[in-house]
């Protein structure tokens, strides 16, 4: 099985990201680097609007990603209601 | 922390990178437009020749028929480098975004009386086609163009053009409540409607131009020159007369764009021409070619969108000869 | 109320704009995306890959540049430059903007070609994207560097640099290799190898080390301009996989694109591997454990994925692998020897990155370049620091040095040749003489630096002419750290040189 991962920089509207990514993907891992996140899992990796907006209590747009992701491994799979990295096999 | 520095001791060694303090004869700090533009593009020892076309190098001035000692006198008088354009347009956006969703959440558009509605559809949603085109051939002119500063400010007037068409494309959304059969009746109009076949083909013929600053001339002064004025200042006028006035919240992004880059556009045109004699008969001639045809090919648009069509274009036409005197491209 | 309307559905209503045309033929419209073998039956199956309208594209950029450009103010403002763990880290900044950000611009340019002349639309609007988020890579770098060159020298002139001193002709001809080529080529040399395959190792390790050795002004525009990088990758990707949905006999020729590129990139990120282990004081990571993470773990999931194709990883992936353990260092090497040539400072490391380095590399610093830099340091504190004076044989396709040893055996530098046309050419590797066999009639037009500068193109006769020509400030650009206007100014501002005035004190 393939890991995919997502960076994120290590800033504040970040947080709220590493924490749905938390709570809705159970076998992810978290890698702290200097000035940025890492983080890996099997297969997939999804952030969910809802659990985002509920983090900041407030709507979050999945496009909001684009101001704080550095970089991912994956296929991208993008919709009105999250943010999806995954590889096919 | 306490940082305890005696300013006078941590003096800088130079004020600006070498290239733009030659072009000053001194070492002066320069702007960030000018540190962000100025001898960006490659021009020496190009390795391969292009295999698309191998007449040519890489980056080479011989595109256009132009000629000019030094391709960074095209700056621009906005001195937009990628930073303060994407603030700016993040602005004028949120702008529109504004009035958008004012309009959408009141449902003002219901207001809009019927033919008016009409005129829309039948003149204005087609032209996001025109912006299409005005977007591919700026992308040709930041392509195959030569400089940075005039090629980067064509990507992002491409873009802007992109932009445009977007708009255009919320507007009809707005007024179809999302039915996207709007967008197809646009697009058949503009492939198939007799009215709209003159404008359609002077675009066609113009995304096969070579000469890079011809197709500079030919789209963003005079096919724009007439085309922006008759629908995004006379009909827009005629719009607000008959009860639309709501639709001049939507067009405003474009209506502001277009005052806004026309200021870079005859900059770009005066700065050719005043180089030297050479290049002014070129664009002389080519400002002459391109005029004709795209006045030919909106006066039965002008005619089909007003009562007085013919009066109308000639108010366009006599615009935009003024702006071509002024920048030397009328003859 | 207004229908709802998705997001898939907006964005196509937002950008499928075009139109079969008439008056001219499609042909002479879209005259480049034919020539290279590529087929396209059905351009309207191209996904996109994000789905960005211009207003949102706006509002995110200018969002974010608003954060970076107060960044950088805040950094000029407070002589942010002094916060560095030590100045000869600037010397990583200076390779970077003389051979990266050119190649930002490069980007900028091939990308909007690409932006007109793909036939379709959605492939289009990408790479326009594409290609101003390119301009403002290589216009933050200019900008962030900005304060750099106002202290230090080795920035003052990068564009004329970039196109003419030796070592640049390695990134140069890199990028002028793939904006020479077709649209499709370019899509899986940029794209896919570089953006999606690639770019990690220079942006993610090397900015979290800008991190590290504390420049906040070049992480900040490192992971800014990284975001951007996360839509670069995704169109790369949907780029190839776009070819190889089409028809099955586009997949030996990307993948003969993916097996040249992926080595030319990973030639062109050698210098990189020298940047990461050398250049930066505090190292978070080393080059062979980036290589582990980004290429073999990273690259390893992605060729997985795109075996179903029949797509397979480089052969080549052996040498790579083992050259992980020399790359770095022999790279330092050869940038330490030609450093009189070179507008940038080299040193042999000290006890404590030596011993990093021990650490990082087991199997072979000990045993192979250890003793090399001891006995130059020993040269060096007997006052014959080594400075070579001539321009070395470079290979004609990656344009490095011959200074890359044979992989059985670490002590025996590699050569191969072949001719063309009645000429000899030599090459570092067999890789790279592959990729010159493949396409003979380009790689022989390569604009070679020390052929050049032989037949009296670079100034004249004899290394003085040649840095003259280079507009080098001699003994300030270039040469050992050891010595130079750098490394005075750094002691003095950091009162590091005996005088008290101007101390920096931190508490």
């Amino acid at each position: 099985m393939s890991k995919v991962f997502l960076a994120l920089q290590d800033v504040d509207e970040a947080r709220p990201i590493v924490e749905a990514i938390r709570k809705d993907n159970p076998n992810a891992e978290f890698d702290h680097q200097p000035a940025m996140i890492r983080i890996t899992a099997d297969q997939e990796l999804i952030i969910k609007r809802e659990t985002v907006s509920n983090e900041i209590g407030a709507d979050w747009d999945p496009q909001d990603i684009q101001l704080t992701l550095i970089s991912f491994g994956g296929h991208v799979d993008e919709d009105d209601d999250y943010f999806r990295i995954f590889w096919q096999d | 922390m306490h940082i305890d520095i005696k300013a006078k001791e941590v003096k800088p060694i130079r004020h600006t990178y070498s290239h733009i303090a030659r072009r000053f004869g001194e070492d002066r700090p320069a702007t960030r437009y000018q540190e962000a533009v100025l001898d960006l593009q490659p021009v020496d020892n190009f390795h391969y020749r292009p295999t698309w076309q191998p007449d040519k190098e890489l980056y080479d001035p011989t595109r256009t028929a132009i000629t000019m000692e030094d391709w960074y006198k095209f700056l621009d008088p906005r001195q937009f480098y990628y930073g303060n354009y994407t603030m700016a347009r993040a602005a004028q956006q949120a702008s529109a975004d504004k009035n958008f969703e004012f309009v959408e959440k009141r449902n003002l558009l219901a207001l809009v009386p019927a033919a008016a509605k009409e005129t829309i559809v039948d003149f204005i949603v087609p032209l996001r086609h025109y912006e299409w085109g005005a977007n591919m051939n700026n992308y040709q002119i930041c392509a195959m163009g030569y400089g940075a500063s005039i090629t980067s400010a064509a990507a992002m007037h491409g873009s802007d053009r992109l932009g445009n068409a977007q708009y255009i494309t919320r507007i009809a959304l707005a007024l179809s409540d999302n039915d996207p059969a709007i967008l197809d009746t646009g697009l058949s109009d503009w492939t198939d409607k007799d009215v709209w076949q003159g404008l359609r083909k002077v675009v066609e013929d113009s995304l096969v131009v070579d000469d890079w600053f011809e197709l500079f001339v030919a789209q963003n002064l005079a096919m724009d020159g007439i085309v922006h004025e008759l629908f995004f200042e006379h009909l827009e006028q005629k719009l607000n007369e008959s009860g639309a006035a709501t639709y001049s919240m939507l067009t405003e992004f474009i209506v502001n764009w277009k005052t806004e880059a026309s200021r870079w556009v005859d900059s770009q045109i005066a700065i050719a021409v005043e180089e030297n004699a050479a290049n002014a008969a070129l664009v002389k001639g080519w400002y002459k070619k391109w005029f004709e045809a795209a006045q030919r090919a909106v006066a039965p648009l002008a005619d089909a969108a007003f009562d007085n069509g013919s009066e109308v274009m000639a108010n366009v036409t006599r615009t935009l000869e003024v702006r071509a005197a002024k920048v030397g491209a009328a003859a | 109320m207004a229908n709802r309307i998705n997001m898939r559905d907006r964005y196509k209503h937002m950008t499928r704009l075009g139109w079969e045309t008439s008056y001219q033929p499609m042909e002479k419209v879209f005259p480049y995306d034919r020539y290279e073998g590529i087929k396209v039956n059905d351009w309207n199956e191209w996904e996109d890959p994000f789905r960005m309208t211009m207003d949102s594209y706006w509002k995110y950029q200018g969002e974010k540049e608003k954060k970076l450009y107060a960044i950088m103010d805040a950094f000029s403002q407070s002589n942010g430059h002094l916060n560095i763990s030590d100045a000869r880290y600037v010397n990583a900044l200076k390779l970077f903007l003389q051979g990266v950000s050119p190649l930002e611009y490069q980007a900028h340019r091939g990308f909007a070609r690409q932006g007109r002349h793909f036939t379709g639309e959605g492939a289009r609007v990408a790479c326009q994207m594409q290609s101003l988020d390119e301009l403002r890579h290589v216009q933050t770098q200019v900008h962030g560097m900005s304060q750099y060159n106002k202290f230090f020298d080795g920035f003052h002139e990068f564009p004329w640099w970039h196109d003419r001193v030796w070592y640049l002709s390695v990134p140069k001809s890199f990028f002028d290799d793939a904006n020479s080529a077709g649209p499709f080529e370019f899509m899986v040399a940029i794209g896919f190898s570089f953006e999606y395959v690639l770019t990690n190792l220079l942006f993610v390790p090397f900015m979290s080390g800008a991190a590290y050795n504390g420049d906040m002004s070049t992480v900040t525009f490192g992971f800014s301009a990284q975001s951007d990088e996360a839509r670069h990758m995704t169109l790369g990707l949907q780029a190839m996989q776009f070819m190889l949905e089409q028809h099955e006999d586009n997949v030996p020729i990307v993948q003969r694109w993916i097996d040249k590129w992926l080595w030319r990139g990973y030639k062109v990120l050698s210098l990189v591997s020298a940047m990461m282990d050398y250049m930066l004081p505090e190292s978070p990571m080393s080059w062979k454990e980036a290589w582990e993470m980004y290429f073999e773990e990273n690259g390893g999931a992605l060729f997985n994925d795109l075996a179903r194709y029949g797509i397979t990883v480089p052969s080549y992936a052996e040498i790579c692998a083992k050259e992980k353990d020399h790359l770095s260092h022999q790279v330092w090497g050869i940038l330490y020897n030609h450093t009189a040539a070179a507008a940038m400072h080299t040193w042999v490391p000290d006890d404590a990155k030596m011993n990093w380095l021990s650490e990082k590399y087991p199997d072979t610093f000990d045993k192979y370049y250890r003793p090399r830099f001891e006995y130059w340091r020993d040269q060096e504190e007997a006052g014959n620091r080594y400075y070579s004076q001539t321009l070395p044989l470079v290979c004609q396709t990656c344009q490095i040095p011959m200074g890359f040893t044979e992989i059985e055996d670490p002590t025996l530098v590699a050569y191969r040749t072949t001719e063309y046309s009645g000429d000899k050419y030599h090459f570092c590797s067999d890789p790279c003489m592959k990729i010159f066999t493949d396409e003979p009639e380009k790689f022989c037009q390569a604009w070679m630096p020390p052929q050049q500068i032989f037949q009296g193109n670079c100034g004249g006769e004899g290394l003085p002419a040649v840095l003259e020509h280079y507009k080098f400030n001699l003994g300030a650009d270039n040469m050992d750290y050891a010595g130079s206007p750098d490394e005075t100014n750094w002691n003095k501002w950091k009162g590091l040189d005996g005088a008290g005035d101007g101390q920096v004190k931190a508490s």
